[in-house]
């Protein structure tokens, strides 16, 4: 019972994380149709911005964050979207599709070229520490992202409901035409969710890569988990991603531990495909949230 | 007539080309033909009934495994071509059938999560697969009493078989079944008013698509003679649906092309060895931006430019 609880809590801890890149899938993919293939080289990027903050300028973990936080809105929000995605949409979904295939495996090699192929250590960027409550111990780190993801996806969910800023980005993800009709900037709002991710990314960096270390190809599984995580909870939900992650999250954690090691990578897959074929709408999804 | 002019020509040079080269080139040929034949069907899913397939690797896995497993053990190469093809076009049947319920982009994403599924059964089933030491001593078969073991025999069974399966497919397609599909494409409300049944039609073309794909693993497998899980990973499949998007998607020489560029941009990129994936990425990146239908659809275009006679060429938005 007390290993089930801690698998649970570690679960949930990764899952979390896990949620924050498939939030940012999910919205990019509201407002302006991109199937982000490179979502995982995005949380893989990031990482080693940090890492060279801190090696170059001598910066601490957090100052370094706030420079990845620029970067990564400079490169992976504004720079995606003017260089790659603009000239792109209006061919179609799958020659972005493509294209973010090969973004992915560029941004991959780059790194690898730089950094080389070695895993670097990284930095921890919560507290460490074990609590135990009778039998159960729970690491300090797992709570912590918990709290910090949670904390987050509430701001998140605030802002697209409170402010007008955010009320108009959710116009455009469900009817870009009626959005501009109404007068609101629909590029700048898509903009805006580009940035929102490039955030995302950078988060879920800062706390998954003193997990898996900094290597070049940790986009891999993570992009893979994340884009399963998002259609799971429901494509077009925030608060599906939120979920899709959590659960992708505890699945892979305890049928890894009971059920089989070797197949483990398997059971996300096979959640992914019952979802599509008995809910495709995801978990949380309605089916007629945005119009074709 | 004229029209057969230029296959003819490209045949010709195909036929003639392995006698200039090195071991190596021809075993590249050989492969360039079995992709040629994966990518083919792959086009019939993707630029005829505009769905995206992510599982074309897996196919050719299933394909491969079909055709390793049986000849290694006794089976004819020429009775399991054949069973590799039609276990893939079941498959298809058995992925597409619910996945094709809902539609635009879930198909892309079922197949997704089916190949990397395929890939982790080939890797832990061992008793069956061999997992990661894979199957090895896979023969290579004999046609008529004519041994295929030289790298240039090889190579001309599967361009002659490339050759066969493009003639069905053409024939396929010149159909009213492949007529219809063309309606499907162009204007899929107009082709359902006019009583396609755009969902069988659809499920069809992935079906034979995936077999397609089968067939072409039946001839990877004795023309490497040991296989692995690692070529049939996702990776592969995203070769695939480039080699297709590259050449033209919806054209019907699209994949020959594209599976040739696709292929040797690698090779040529080679001596920027450690750049060479950057610059093949960064390529791939300028090439969707610049002609998103392919190198066909800017020819088309160009030609179309060039003498305005011409009808426009197909609009190749596919729906996802």
């Amino acid at each position: 019972m007390a290993e089930f609880v801690q698998l649970l809590v570690s679960g949930l801890a990764t899952g979390a994380i896990y949620a924050l890149a498939a939030m940012g899938f999910t919205l990019l993919w509201q407002t302006s149709q991109t199937i982000n293939f490179a979502q995982g080289e995005f949380v893989m990027l990031p990482a080693f911005i940090m890492l060279s903050a801190i090696k170059l300028f001598g910066l601490p973990l957090y100052a370094a964050f706030g420079v990845s936080l620029l970067v990564s809105a400079l490169l992976l929000g504004f720079g995606f979207k003017r260089l790659l995605v603009d000239p792109m949409i209006r061919h179609g979904v799958l020659p972005l599709v493509i294209a973010t295939i090969a973004l992915g495996i560029f941004l991959k090699e780059g790194v690898k070229l730089v950094y080389g192929a070695e895993a670097l250590p990284f930095p921890e960027a919560l507290p460490q520490g074990i609590w135990r409550f009778a039998s159960v111990s729970v690491t300090v780190n797992d709570i912590g992202v918990l709290l910090l993801v949670f904390a987050m996806v509430l701001a998140l969910q605030g802002f697209l409901s409170r402010t007008t800023t955010g009320r108009a980005m959710q116009a455009v993800a469900q009817n870009p035409d009626t959005a501009r009709i109404l007068g609101i900037d629909v590029p700048r709002m898509i903009t805006y969710t580009f940035l929102v991710n490039a955030a995302l990314v950078s988060v879920a960096a800062l706390l998954i890569t003193p997990v898996y270390l900094a290597k070049f190809d940790n986009g891999e599984s993570i992009g893979l988990i994340a884009f399963i995580a998002a259609i799971v909870g429901g494509f077009n939900q925030i608060r599906g991603a939120l979920v899709g992650g959590l659960l992708i999250g505890v699945i892979d954690n305890l049928s890894g531990a009971y059920i089989s090691a070797a197949y483990r990578e398997a059971f996300p897959l096979l959640l992914l495909i019952a979802v599509i074929l008995f809910r495709p709408q995801g978990l949380l999804g309605r089916a007629e949230e945005r119009r074709v | 007539m004229t029209r057969w002019l230029l296959p003819a020509a490209v045949l010709a040079v195909l036929i003639a080309l392995p006698h200039g080269l090195k071991s190596y080139g021809i075993y590249l040929l050989s492969l360039w033909a079995v992709y040629a034949m994966a990518a083919m069907g792959l086009n019939l899913t993707l630029g005829y009934a505009g769905q995206v397939s992510l599982a074309q690797a897996a196919f050719l896995g299933i394909g491969a495994y079909v055709s390793a497993l049986l000849t290694v053990n006794g089976v004819s190469f020429w009775l399991a071509l054949p069973l590799a093809g039609l276990v893939c076009f079941a498959v298809g049947i058995l992925l597409g059938f619910p996945a094709l319920r809902v539609q635009h982009h879930y198909l892309a994403f079922v197949t997704l999560g089916f190949n990397a599924l395929v890939f982790l059964v080939l890797r832990n089933e061992e008793w069956l697969t061999g997992g990661t030491y894979g199957v090895e001593g896979i023969p290579r078969p004999s046609l008529l009493g004519l041994p295929t073991q030289s790298p240039i025999g090889f190579y001309y069974l599967s361009l002659g078989f490339l050759v066969v399966l493009s003639f069905a497919l053409y024939a396929l397609l010149r159909s009213p079944w492949g007529r219809a599909f063309a309606a499907l494409r162009e204007n899929p409300t107009r082709a359902e008013s006019l009583g396609v049944d755009i969902r069988a039609y659809t499920l069809l073309a992935f079906a034979i698509g995936s077999g397609v794909g089968g067939l072409a693993g039946a001839f990877y497998a004795p023309l490497v003679e040991f296989i692995d899980p690692t070529p049939f990973d996702l990776g592969t499949s995203l070769a695939l649906l480039l080699m297709v998007v590259v050449g033209g998607s919806g054209y019907f020489a699209g994949p020959f092309l594209g599976a040739a560029l696709v292929m040797l941009l690698p090779e040529w990129l080679r001596f920027s060895e450690s750049l060479y994936l950057l610059l093949y990425a960064l390529l791939v990146m300028v090439l969707m931006a610049t002609c998103p239908s392919g190198l066909l659809g800017l020819w088309a275009q160009a030609r179309e430019r060039l003498s305005r006679r011409r009808p426009p060429p197909p609009v190749l938005e596919t729906r996802t």
